[in-house]
């Protein structure tokens, strides 16, 4: 399929866009922007005044592109300007923490995960603006809620989850005798087993690298039934017996079925090893997919994506989801909170989630039957990751501890240890400890 | 200025780091809780284990290739200025540069030296240099001396060069040989430079931060954590300042018995020569 001819198709049945579009404008309409945009007139507070919105080089440049255009236009209207600062995904945690201690810098900064949770004493409520988009657009998933609302408030606004699936080779695996990607985890070392042996591994990073091995790490743990916490969410219940299965598996699997640079590849290097035909399947969002589209045809025709196999206990998915929140120092708050509205809305959010393709989920419900999510089958796997999607700190919140655990990376340095020859239950025993200092 | 650049942050850190400060919120006195809670920590164990591993084996390594180029460089008449100029080229181009540079060659997929080693037939397997805890170790600091031996070259060259001719040619006419002309005539001169050049070196050698953090972000499984790059990680990135706070100053009593031991050994050594 051409890009022109994706770039045709509209986003949401048109029905049910002009349906959630009232709505939105009249949820909207007490003030604010929707206002501005129907006089023409920029409100006093915003004349002369420069936004200044901290956030990650989005991993589809062109919604990227989308973003500043609609941050152009959003200026224009209101008669300021907003000025988009991008810095990897890495940096922006230590960026927003630095501009917090020091009250200055960003009005607007874009958080990962649950980090609104971390940044919570740094960051205004948003609760107008997060019900009024929740309210117009059929309510949020839960695990972007999880993210962003503590203790009764939003902290932030959610925006978009890594939608996060296996990008495979489609026709290695059908010349190594396989009819389809395998459903199972046990299935999928057999696979990987088969596959190594070609010398075409899968590929999995345990580096200190915030999204994949993250995601993989987190999701196996559900997988064979084991949990971070208690629902009171201060117990510590990671020393169990399935996360000990789950942690033996994995090993099992390195040495099975991984490539062995896994242990220092950070978030880009299983992209490249995977485009590079080193490694024939990986979990990933649906950036490889798009790189191959853009600039590797060969490997973009061969690839097709595949749900997180199941383990004993189902089939669950670490979620990274992204929030937009309003700094405390900030002193264009009321400015801030009316471009995240605006930006938010139905009709300026569907042309920066189109031009994401399939990488980015929203995080209400109304875009589930958007035709972004159909118009290429090899993509529709990354609309429903979202049913089996969880926050870390399971089963008790994505607190602020949930989130000390996870920047010190240790449920992937628990997987990494027993990689390295650490017993399942010593690498266990390790993390579940390091968990009781957090959380005692 | 003193105050202002030197006095306030360090003051600053220290209260800081008695206070249970998370991001955005000041916080609240707490005694010694961060520092009890860090000294039963066992990745901060680590870290400290693997700053005092770093620094002993980098500074060694940039002290020993250092005197060696510094020794070369000293007898080379021909083309003297460019050598010595491009020598410096590790030591000039900003770290973060020369370290993401280092890291696509770390790259266990795209690595230049397994290509490398690969087509000279000493390896029949990718190598993930940063992928296991001690190849990830001696990486960070093969490019910490690549980067630091410039700084002790340099130096000695020129504390080589303030050496008057005569009393090697001397030791010569009296029939020493050049390493015995090295042992008792170069090193004795040179030792109060060396000594400085170490001082220094194993200051920001102990302090380091940009390498490691770049290279691997002190993984894989904390086995590249440094001090800096730990509190780093607790302070920013996981928001705990008062934790972080007091893991950087958990490096200030080493390093101030570091300064301490080698200023005292630098005089006792100009009063030797004081009295020679």
């Amino acid at each position: 399929m051409s890009e022109k001819k994706e770039k045709k198709s509209v986003s949401i049945p048109r029905r049910t866009f002009l349906k959630q579009a009232a709505v939105t404008t009249g949820a909207l309409s007490l003030g604010g922007i929707p206002g501005i945009l129907v006089t023409g007139q920029a409100p006093a507070y915003a004349k002369g005044t420069t936004l200044h919105y901290l956030k990650e080089s989005h991993f589809v440049p062109a919604a990227d592109k989308a973003f500043l255009a609609l941050a152009k236009e959003f200026g224009k209207e209101a008669g300021c300007t907003v000025r988009v600062e991008r810095i990897t995904q890495n940096d922006v945690r230590p960026r927003t923490a630095a501009a917090i201690e020091a009250k200055s810098g960003p009005d607007i900064v874009h958080m990962f995960n649950n980090l609104p949770h971390l940044f919570a004493n740094g960051i205004i409520d948003m609760d107008d603006v997060a019900e009024a988009i929740g309210k117009a657009q059929g309510g949020y998933h839960e695990v972007f809620k999880a993210n962003a609302f503590q203790d009764g408030r939003w902290v932030a606004v959610p925006e978009f989850g890594f939608a996060w699936a296996w990008a495979y080779r489609e026709d290695w695996m059908k010349e190594a005798g396989y009819d389809k990607f395998p459903e199972t985890l046990d299935g999928l070392r057999e696979f990987g087993k088969t596959m190594k042996a070609k010398g075409k591994p899968i590929g999995q990073g345990f580096g200190h690298s915030e999204n994949d091995p993250n995601i993989y790490c987190y999701s196996l743990i559900w997988c064979f039934g084991g949990k971070e916490l208690e629902a009171d969410g201060k117990t510590v219940a990671l020393d169990s017996k399935e996360t000990i299965e789950a942690v033996k598996w994995n090993t099992a699997f390195w040495k099975d079925a991984l490539d062995e640079g896994g242990l220092s590849w950070d978030d880009g290097s299983n992209n490249r090893a995977y485009i590079s035909g080193s490694i024939s399947a990986t979990g990933n969002a649906v950036s490889i997919y798009f790189m191959a589209r853009d600039k590797f045809p060969e490997v973009y025709q061969v690839t097709n994506h595949a749900h997180m196999p199941a383990g004993p206990a189902g089939r669950y998915l670490y979620l990274a989801t992204q929030s937009t929140g309003v700094t405390k120092y900030s002193k264009n708050q009321k400015l801030a909170k009316e471009f995240v509205k605006w930006f938010m809305t139905a009709e300026n959010y569907e042309k920066y989630f189109d031009a994401g393709g399939t990488f980015g989920l929203p995080p209400t419900k109304m875009w589930h039957d958007s035709t972004v999510w159909t118009r290429d089958p090899k993509c529709t796997v990354f609309r429903d990751v979202v049913d089996y999607s969880r926050a870390i700190g399971y089963a008790g919140p994505p607190s602020r501890k949930a989130s000390e655990a996870y920047s010190k990376y240790i449920i992937v340095d628990m997987f990494a240890k027993a990689i390295q020859g650490m017993s399942a239950e010593e690498a266990v025993k390790w993390a579940a400890n390091e968990y009781r200092k957090i959380y005692a | 200025m003193l105050t202002v650049f030197v006095a306030y942050p360090f003051l600053r850190g220290i209260y800081l780091s008695f206070l249970d400060s998370v991001v955005g919120r000041e916080g609240e006195w707490v005694g010694f809780k961060n520092y009890i809670k860090l000294f039963n920590d066992g990745i901060f164990h680590r870290a400290a284990a693997n700053t005092f591993i770093y620094t002993i084996i980098a500074t060694i390594l940039k002290l020993g290739i250092g005197m060696a180029v510094a020794l070369m460089l000293n007898n080379i008449i021909r083309f003297k200025r460019v050598l010595r100029a491009s020598m410096l080229l590790p030591w000039i181009v900003p770290t973060v540069l020369s370290a993401l540079a280092w890291k696509w060659m770390f790259d266990p997929t795209f690595s230049i030296i397994n290509w490398i080693f690969y087509n000279l037939g000493f390896i029949d397997v990718r190598v993930a240099w940063l992928g296991s805890p001690l190849g990830a170790m001696a990486s960070v600091i093969i490019v910490n001396t690549w980067r630091g031996m410039p700084f002790f070259a340099i130096t000695l060259l020129a504390g080589l060069q303030t050496i008057n001719p005569s009393v090697q040619e001397a030791a010569a006419i009296d029939g020493a040989t050049p390493w015995q002309r090295f042992r008792f005539v170069t090193w004795p001169l040179l030792k109060p430079v060396t000594m400085v050049v170490v001082l220094f070196s194993v200051i920001m050698t102990f302090a380091d931060f940009q390498l490691v953090y770049i290279l691997t972000g002190g993984g894989p499984s904390n086995s590249t954590h440094l001090f800096a790059t730990y509190a780093y990680q607790l302070a920013i990135a996981t928001g705990l300042i008062g934790e972080g706070a007091a893991a950087s100053l958990c490096m200030f009593p080493i390093l101030f018995l570091v300064v301490i031991g080698q200023l005292w050994y630098i005089r006792r050594g100009d009063g030797t020569k004081g009295g020679a």
